[in-house]
């Protein structure tokens, strides 16, 4: 589905990514690890072609997408801070991303019902808090039924009813062999969610394997748990993580 | 008056008690002219005669009733005068014949002394009225014009005088010709009350001409103003010098003028109000000069000049020169630009004005400066010349600026 | 795109500046037409804003709108559009938009004053200024994303083209008096747009009568067919370049 190859980025001097190579199937969940500036956000991006890569080709369905942009009906995206213009009303905003996407006609509204956005709709963006503003993001990612869900720190500034909210959703999602990508620092939120662990440290991949491998390998039943074990025997060095 | 003139009239008065009036409605008009005896009149009925080549060798009154029309058809010239004491007045001359060999005219005369042209209506002459070797001819309150020819040298000019002198030319009307009035070798004349305009070249073109006079003409519009040269003792009195505009066009040109004065004029709205070169010892004296480009522009060759009490209001430049100007003197002038003051109240500035600005002066030295007119550099350089002026030559100035305009409305209108 | 468009015009008009700017324009130009009853004397005082103003403002606010905007190009980058489109139809948004206010501040009230056609010429290198400054400003903030770096750099694109050019323009027709400078300043002047929209509008008018012999040197090349050809494509190369410049490093660009 998704497939990196010698995926490599420099900021300045900084090397972002280094020859990541990463195949992602679909109905698959993936959690990216890893420290902060290790290169996540920068992986999402380049996927999403929002940063573009030095060397290496991203592939998605066979198709490099260097320079492309329709592949992006795929793909819902829900960044880590979502960043609006901010005099446009909530309303304004959806009927815009709408209005841009007129080829879905059957949209997904599921979520700005769950999370209660209706009544907010003439807010305008820069009024609202940073959590409701996660929940738009959210919102938006789902709206288009895309096939792919790349999800920057989903849960970071959502209540733990909204973080709820967003889980059902995702294991509903999930169950049509959808193909989902998440960034997180709270391990608990995905506990039932990922299928897949991927950690980046300094722009490389250090380990790549489904949970249950994980859980096995160290034998440790709860996720978080054997990440924390794995992270301790490779010596990969998190400071944020937060076991239970 | 005098004495020659006096007898004259007196001959004329002798000749006019004998003579016959001879009444004109068909086309004898020529052979009445040519039959007629010296002092008769002719009496021109209201018509219209298409004929032409008219000789006039005997001194004869042609008066026309009610602006009978003769039509030279393109193809004659009109009258042709040479005799003295011939009076052609209240006719509608029109159509003269074109050569550029021929100067073909509405009215050509020479030697005719003391020729009265008077009251007459001129329409697509090639020259209108064409004077040479005469003196005190009279040419009054004519109307001469005609349509747009394709070049100015397609047509002559509309009052044309040469080695002349004692002429009279007040209240007429020219326009639509090369030179709306052309003086050269003409003397002690004078040319009042005229109204020159939109001719192809000059409103007024005179050379050679000495100790003349012009007086409370107009001259608006013309190709390229007005050009007086090679000259010396010429009044210009109460004349207005408007609108003539364009790349080579000026108010008044004077070249190789000397010992002559300029006194209350206007110049407005023209491209150069006065642009004078070789000219020495005149003096300008209460004019105005308001809206034009240039107000003055003078070469380096002029000398000796003096300005006193003139206006000087809404000019772009109030002068410019190529050269230091330091043989001319500047005093007591008005100019809108001054920003200084005056601490004893005496009505003169107790700075001085600096008239030639640095750009104007820039342009004067690299002429391709003029592309960056009105570009932000340079309304800085004036602002900074404005407080700096130490920047421009000292020379250039007038060292008693006038704090008020003068009231100059002694003039004409 | 023009879906695009849309959204660009509505946030540009939500910030209001534009209409300032509209009502800014009006008022100079209805201030100047009471003033004097000459149009070509208004003409050549609003030559003077339109000179100076129309390229400060176009400048700075395109680099402001970009960077208020970048929220908004964000959003739109992780959508099924391509970067060209999005990149033009923000220029598209800004450039009209800043055109119209300046065709209705100063066409109204000529209009009003009924020296519609006396303006025409004007209003016609203000659009051109409109959409070349417009484009520097993108060039402008392409270049870096910094904010307040990217509008120290189109304030010194402004200055440059506006004075420090001419300066230079000036020094070199003062060092090479000797030769002959009417081609060469011709071309010279042809690099800087304000300086070729001043002197296509000079020449436009009576006064040009004033510039002499270079003048009618200029008003010969400037007024042949060619000529106005010459004019005229210089004034869209300078609008094209930096739009394509500033095109190719937003395609480039990480957000």
């Amino acid at each position: 589905m998704i497939s990196l190859q010698k995926v490599t980025k420099f900021y300045g001097r900084l090397k972002t990514l280094s020859e990541v190579e990463l195949e992602m199937k679909a109905g698959h969940c993936y959690a990216l690890l890893g420290p902060n500036g290790s290169g996540k956000t920068t992986l999402i991006k380049s996927v999403l072609g929002m940063v573009i890569p030095d060397s290496g080709e991203i592939r998605i369905n066979n198709q490099n997408v260097a320079g492309q942009y329709l592949y992006r009906k795929q793909i819902g995206y829900m960044p880590q801070i979502g960043q609006y213009p901010a005099n446009l009303r909530m309303a304004q905003l959806f009927e815009m991303m709408k209005g841009l996407r007129p080829d879905v006609k059957n949209t997904d509204e599921e979520l700005i019902d769950s999370f209660g956005l209706r009544p907010l709709m003439d807010k305008r963006m820069y009024s609202l808090s940073g959590g409701t503003r996660q929940k738009v993001s959210a919102a938006l990612a789902f709206l288009f039924r895309p096939f792919i869900y790349i999800l920057d720190e989903p849960t970071a500034g959502l209540d733990p009813v909204a973080v709820e909210v967003l889980k059902e959703k995702l294991i509903r999602e999930k169950k049509s062999g959808k193909l989902f990508i998440i960034t997180s620092h709270i391990l608990n939120d995905l506990e039932d969610i990922v299928t897949d662990m991927v950690y980046l440290f300094e722009g490389s991949i250090r380990y790549n394997s489904a949970i249950e491998d994980l859980k096995t390998e160290t034998r440790e039943s709860s996720f978080a748990k054997a990440i924390a074990v794995l992270i301790k025997n490779q010596d990969l060095q998190i400071k944020e993580l937060v076991t239970p | 008056m005098k004495i020659p003139v006096t007898i004259a009239f007196l001959f004329l008065i002798a000749f006019t008690i004998q003579a016959k009036k001879i009444v004109v409605s068909d086309n004898s008009l020529a052979r009445v002219i040519a039959s007629a005896k010296a002092g008769d009149t002719i009496w021109i009925k209201p018509g219209i005669y298409k004929t032409g080549n008219l000789l006039v060798t005997k001194s004869l009154v042609i008066i026309g009733e009610g602006l009978p029309t003769i039509d030279g058809e393109y193809k004659y010239e009109i009258f042709t005068v040479n005799v003295k004491n011939v009076t052609i007045k209240g006719l509608r001359l029109i159509n003269t014949g074109t050569s550029s060999t021929l100067d073909y005219a509405a009215i050509k005369a020479t030697g005719a002394d003391d020729l009265k042209v008077i009251d007459n209506i001129l329409i697509n002459a090639y020259f209108g009225i064409h004077i040479s070797n005469t003196s005190g001819a009279q040419i009054i309150g004519n109307k001469i014009s005609r349509a747009q020819a394709a070049s100015e040298t397609a047509v002559g000019n509309a009052i044309h005088l040469w080695k002349s002198n004692h002429a009279l030319i007040e209240r007429n009307q020219v326009s639509g010709h090369r030179d709306g009035i052309y003086f050269e070798f003409v003397t002690n004349s004078v040319i009042k009350n005229n109204h020159s305009e939109k001719n192809m070249r000059y409103g007024l073109h005179f050379m050679f001409s000495n100790e003349d006079q012009y007086i409370e003409n107009e001259f608006v519009n013309n190709g390229a103003g007005v050009a007086v040269m090679y000259s010396y003792a010429v009044n210009m009195i109460r004349n207005l010098f408007a609108n003539n505009w364009g790349s080579s066009a000026y108010g008044l040109l004077l070249k190789d003028m000397r010992d002559s004065e300029v006194i209350n004029n206007r110049f407005l709205n023209n491209t150069m109000g006065i642009y004078m070169e070789g000219s020495s010892r005149i003096n300008f004296t209460k004019n105005e000069f308001s809206g034009n480009g240039y107000a003055i522009r003078m070469q380096a060759s002029c000398d000796g000049n003096v300005f006193d009490q003139n206006n000087f209001e809404a000019n772009t430049f109030d002068i410019a020169t190529n050269g230091t100007m330091v043989l001319n003197k500047m005093e007591k002038n008005y100019w809108d630009k001054y920003e200084g003051y005056d601490l004893n109240k005496d009505g003169l500035g107790d700075t001085s004005y600096h008239p030639v600005n640095l750009y104007s002066m820039i342009v004067e030295r690299v002429p391709v400066a003029i592309l960056l007119w009105r570009s932000f550099m340079v309304f800085l350089i004036d602002r900074a010349e404005k407080n700096l002026p130490a920047i421009t030559p000292e020379n250039l100035l007038d060292s008693k600026p006038s704090m008020k305009p003068y009231d100059l409305l002694a003039k004409s209108n | 795109m023009t879906r695009m468009l849309k959204y660009v015009l509505q946030d540009v008009l939500r910030a209001r500046f534009v209409l300032f700017y509209m009502v800014f324009m009006m008022a100079v130009t209805t201030i100047l037409f009471q003033l004097d009853s000459d149009p070509a004397k208004v003409v050549m005082s609003l030559l003077n804003v339109v000179l100076l103003v129309v390229p400060l403002v176009s400048i700075v606010f395109t680099t402001i709108h970009y960077f208020n905007s970048y929220e908004f190009i964000l959003l739109l980058m992780a959508q099924p559009i391509n970067r060209k489109s999005v990149f033009l139809s923000q220029y598209a948004g800004v450039a009209s938009s800043l055109c119209l206010s300046l065709l209705i501040g100063i066409g109204l009230p000529a209009l009003a004053f009924g020296a519609a056609t006396q303006v025409l010429p004007l209003i016609n290198v203000g659009l051109f200024l409109t959409c070349i400054f417009v484009s520097l400003g993108f060039l402008a903030s392409s270049l870096t994303r910094d904010k307040a770096k990217a509008i120290g750099i189109a304030l010194l694109f402004w200055f440059y083209f506006t004075l420090i050019y001419d300066g230079i323009l000036l020094w070199v027709i003062y060092a090479f008096n000797d030769y002959p400078l009417e081609t060469p300043t011709l071309i010279l002047t042809s690099l800087n747009p304000v300086d070729l929209a001043r002197i296509m509008m000079l020449l436009s008018m009576d006064i040009s009568a004033l510039m002499g012999y270079t003048g009618a040197f200029f008003k010969d090349f400037f007024g042949s067919g060619f000529g106005i050809l010459f004019s005229f494509a210089m004034m869209g190369l300078w609008v094209m370049w930096p739009l394509l410049l500033a095109l190719r490093r937003f395609k480039k660009n990480d957000l």
